[in-house]
């Protein structure tokens, strides 16, 4: 099992943003979790990745308890994020945006300040195979040519693979992909669903992706869970989850079944 | 050249001919100029380290911290209070001789580590405040530190500390500029580095990346005033006499003004800024001499409303003197030097 929650709640005031939720996700899944917007989606990664301690419940990921833990600490132990209201490093390279992740992974060895100072052998060997793998991962995401622009000017589908690629860097196990294909065409969120596909199989990664495009649930989620009011009313493989009248009624609405 | 992996001492070669270019111009032409003019390069000099390291926190980590002469006054008491004690525990040392310069390093050091630990016992907790707060309580800090000091009768209190021995001069004062600036440099470009630029650039997106941010703001708060202590150990051997006043807020400010007139995140615009301030100020000195006006804070406060109206980013912004040198362009934070 890469991901359980159990009974995890969490309440801001007196607004119960997300109650007894539960889940299991297992190891090279692609899990959707979709949902009108406030219901509480982006709050269970935030949960899930220690920005906000839950109130309630439990979560074990990678066969750890993760409550508690610092988000870096969180983190390093395998799980990375991409944000929805992208953050990326703005006013830093495409390529330092990557690295700064990938200086943190545990698969590149550490080296402290006096022989990066120094530049010792190992650290300068080190430095330039990072930089390879670096600009590997871009290549993956169709950014290698920008690799020296700062991420603010890219454009803002590049921005969100950007995002997904440092997520990636930081050597995660268990991606969590927070509406990734927001503001994308319908092309452009093809191909993502493709290169998502190809990292999962290549890197051997699980997937847990929060997405208002029902394009994509649809097409690359093996499961999809429904919140609605920051409760979970459904949960099941994309075609139960169309036919479930309580999602319908919740969430897809009208627009959706005339499709 | 760029092709080849050079590491260690090889890729040290060009900061060691430009120590060596100093020192060669300390035995050669030092003596033979004019005292006046030569003061103010060595004030240039405390200056730029004392800019550099500042720009570690406030420019590259994005840290507003307000207490740097504080850690100066640390590191300048601490080395002149030591060489005071070895000298005359054997008044027999030669100050120029070998033992003699040993001495003085390690004074220079210890008086380092002094403001670094002190950074360290500072930052740890008031670094998890943000902004405005962290310069409030640097600025406190280096305050309470002045008055301490001004409350210690065996340093002088608020007499001062004369009779240090001279043991700093030219040749050191560029070698720590040459080091603090190797230092920064080298730092920049490496995973501590980036570290500390992914801080200033967004905290939540750093810790999200496995950057344990406030572990890296104490350490480029340490450091930064490790190199703070250095300049104040060059200084306090180089004026011969300490003065707490000589650590209050006003240098405090004038250090910030030399880190934000460079650019937050400029190594070469804080040398700059740091050379020019010390000559405007050095300038309006005789000014004042002759006018019994002091015009600092006045001019001080003038550049900074002008440069925040033409130039909001400093000097150079985040970037280097040779990013603007269309012959060497190259990517900033590039792998190779
Ligand atoms: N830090 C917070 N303080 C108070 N309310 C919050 C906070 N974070 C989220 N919420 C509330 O929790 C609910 C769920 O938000 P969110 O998880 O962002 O929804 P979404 O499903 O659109 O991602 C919203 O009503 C939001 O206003
Ligand atoms: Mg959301």
């Amino acid at each position: 099992m890469m991901l359980k929650l159990e009974n995890l709640s969490i309440q801001f005031g007196g607004l119960k943003a997300v109650q007894k939720l539960d889940l299991e996700i297992t190891n090279g899944m692609i899990f959707g979790l979709i949902g009108p917007n406030g219901a509480g989606k982006t709050t269970v990664f935030n949960m899930l990745t220690g920005v906000y301690r839950p109130t309630e419940g439990k979560i074990f990921a990678l066969g750890k308890e993760t409550i508690g833990l610092k988000p870096w600490e969180i983190t390093r132990s395998g799980i990375a994020r991409t944000f929805q209201n992208i953050r990326l490093f703005k006013d830093l390279s495409v390529l330092d945006n990557v690295r700064i992740a990938q200086d943190q992974s545990s698969e590149w060895r550490y080296h402290g300040l006096i022989s990066s100072i120094y530049r010792t052998k190992a650290f300068v060997q080190d430095e330039e195979s990072k930089h390879l793998s670096a600009t590997e991962l871009l290549g993956i995401f169709g950014l290698e040519e920008r690799k020296t622009e700062l991420a603010k000017n890219l454009p803002y589908g590049d921005q969100r693979r950007l995002e997904i690629a440092r997520a990636m860097a930081t050597g995660a196990k268990l991606l969590l992909l927070d509406e990734p294909a927001a503001g994308m065409n319908s092309s452009e969120t093809e191909k993502l669903m493709q290169t998502i596909r190809m990292v999962r199989e290549e890197f051997g990664l699980t997937i847990f992706l929060i997405e208002h495009h029902m394009q994509l649930v649809m097409g690359i989620c093996e499961r999809i869970a429904v919140l609605d009011y920051g409760v979970k009313i459904a949960e099941g493989t994309a075609s139960e989850i169309q036919n479930n009248p309580k999602v319908i009624e919740a969430y897809l609405g009208k627009s959706f079944i005339e499709k | 050249m760029n092709d080849v992996t050079v590491f260690g001492i090889k890729a040290c070669w060009k900061w060691v001919v430009v120590i060596a270019i100093f020192w060669t111009f300390h035995l050669l032409v030092s003596d033979r100029l004019n005292p006046y003019i030569f003061d103010i390069i060595i004030y240039a000099g405390i200056n730029i380290i004392l800019a550099v390291s500042l720009n570690l926190v406030n420019g590259f980590t994005g840290q507003f911290s307000m207490g740097h002469a504080g850690f100066m006054s640390i590191g300048g008491y601490l080395s002149a209070y030591l060489t005071m004690l070895v000298f005359n525990l054997f008044p027999g040392i030669d100050t120029q001789s070998i033992y003699g310069t040993l001495f003085f390093l390690s004074a220079l050091f210890c008086g380092g580590l002094g403001a670094a630990v002190s950074g360290y016992l500072v930052g740890l907790p008031s670094l998890r405040l943000k902004g405005d707060y962290l310069a409030i309580i640097t600025l406190g800090f280096g305050e309470i530190i002045r008055v301490i000091i001004l409350n210690i009768e065996t340093i002088g209190g608020a007499r001062g500390l004369p009779g240090i021995p001279a043991l700093s001069h030219f040749g050191w004062v560029y070698t720590f500029v040459v080091l603090s600036i190797f230092t920064v440099w080298r730092l920049m470009q490496s995973p501590h580095g980036r570290a500390f630029l992914s801080v200033r650039e967004d905290e939540v997106a750093a810790e999200a990346m496995g950057v344990n941010t406030t572990k890296t703001k104490v350490r480029a708060f340490a450091l930064g005033a490790f190199f703070a202590g250095i300049a104040g150990g060059l200084f306090a051997h180089y004026l011969l006499y300490l003065n707490p006043q000589g650590f209050d807020f006003n240098k405090s400010f004038e250090i910030i003004i030399m880190v934000v007139l460079g650019g937050m995140g400029s190594i070469s615009g804080s040398v700059i800024a740091a050379v020019f301030l010390t000559a405007i100020r050095e300038a309006l000195r005789e000014l004042q001499q002759f006018t019994q006006i002091d015009f600092r804070m006045v001019i001080y406060s003038l550049m900074l409303i002008i440069l925040m109206l033409t130039r909001p980013n400093g000097l150079f912004g985040t970037k280097e003197i040779f990013h603007f040198i269309p012959l060497r362009r190259r990517s900033l934070h590039d792998v190779k030097a």
